[in-house]
């Protein structure tokens, strides 16, 4: 079982590893047109939002159906950028957003995930 | 797996499906598709990283994960340059050395903790990503690219699957970003300036303007913005 696991970390490793490496390891991505470049430096806000977003708003079900979440963990999530952009302290943000879920979970306010 | 794969949502995928029977092919491609949005992260990071030597270039790919994009890019645009050394903390000493650490204590140590859910821990993904998100959005560009990204990526995700919703958020988002006319793109720190640096100092730093300046060698520095 464990040396199946490893080479199933490789396969996988083959698949991952080709979308990390092309863009770095291709020659002439700098000399890309402006507009493409301007393109490149919006991809971080907009990837970073949307694994927020999709990991607060959609859960998937045992049968791999998504669904749309409204829950505590919205709350949390919008203290932290809320904390984040008031006093540029992202660890500060991070506390904040795990306490609030944890103390709803407990007192039951909040749906422990499966 | 943390070493070889170092993807955490491709391996939390896989565990749930190795435990459930589903084939490898299967699992196989689930990790293609969580994992693509690296390419745009690769693609961000191509400029800033262009002169250092192929081979460092490949080992960085490797380690190249969504904190490290955040936390290096972010890096460069404060500094306005490329810093090597930053890139490697943030992906080696900030990201893989703490995950592998984590996976080891996880084995020894995780049937210790009877509800791992209960802690809340789950939070910190999303809450890590939307805080490494508010450090790249210096105009209305980004914060156009950034809105429309998310709202994109959560109408995908419940049409198609999550990981899909992800990269179409991260090709979409920026796409009508760019839209926003650049006399009201309101940039307020235009990177590889000394107002990047100023931007993004620490609180009580102050940056020199012409050591700003003079360091200026990322992708505005000949004029991209």
């Amino acid at each position: 079982m464990t040396s199946d696991l490893v080479l199933l970390s490789v396969l996988m490793f083959a698949v991952t590893y080709p979308s990390r490496a092309l863009g770095l390891l291709t020659p002439g991505v700098d000399r890309l047109p402006k507009v493409v470049l301007d393109y490149l430096q919006l991809v971080g806000p907009a990837v970073l939002t949307a694994l927020a977003a999709v990991s607060v708003m959609v859960v998937v079900s045992d049968d791999d159906v998504p669904s749309f979440h409204i829950g505590i963990e919205w709350v949390a999530v919008f203290v932290c950028l809320a904390l984040v952009a008031r006093k540029g302290n992202l660890f500060l943000g991070l506390v904040a957003a795990v306490g609030i879920v944890a103390v709803a979970r407990a007192i039951g306010l909040a749906a422990i995930p499966a | 797996m943390s070493v070889i794969v170092f993807a955490g949502a491709a391996q939390f995928a896989a565990v749930g499906y190795v435990a459930s029977g589903l084939p490898w092919p299967g699992i196989i491609l689930l990790t293609f598709l969580l994992n693509a949005r690296h390419l745009l992260y690769s693609a961000a990071l191509a400029p800033w990283l262009r002169d250092l030597p192929f081979a460092r270039r490949a080992v960085m790919a490797h380690v190249l994960t969504d904190e490290a994009f955040a936390l290096s890019i972010s890096h460069f645009r404060r500094l306005g340059r490329t810093d090597e050394w930053g890139y490697w903390v943030a992906a080696i000493a900030v990201t893989f050395i703490p995950w592998n650490l984590a996976t080891i204590a996880g084995v020894a140590l995780g049937a210790q903790i009877p509800d791992p859910a209960r802690l809340g821990i789950d939070i910190i993904f999303p809450a890590a990503m939307i805080g490494l998100a508010v450090g790249l959005i210096t105009g209305r560009r980004e914060l156009v690219a950034a809105i429309v990204g998310a709202g994109v990526a959560v109408a995908v995700a419940l049409m198609s699957s999550p990981s899909i919703g992800i990269v179409m958020g991260g090709v979409v988002g920026p796409l009508v970003g760019l839209l926003v006319p650049a006399s009201v793109a309101h940039e307020t720190a235009p990177l590889g300036t000394a107002g990047s640096a100023e931007r993004y100092a620490m609180p009580g730093v102050h940056v020199e303007r012409e050591d700003a300046d003079e360091v200026s060698t990322g992708p505005s520095a000949d004029g991209h913005r």
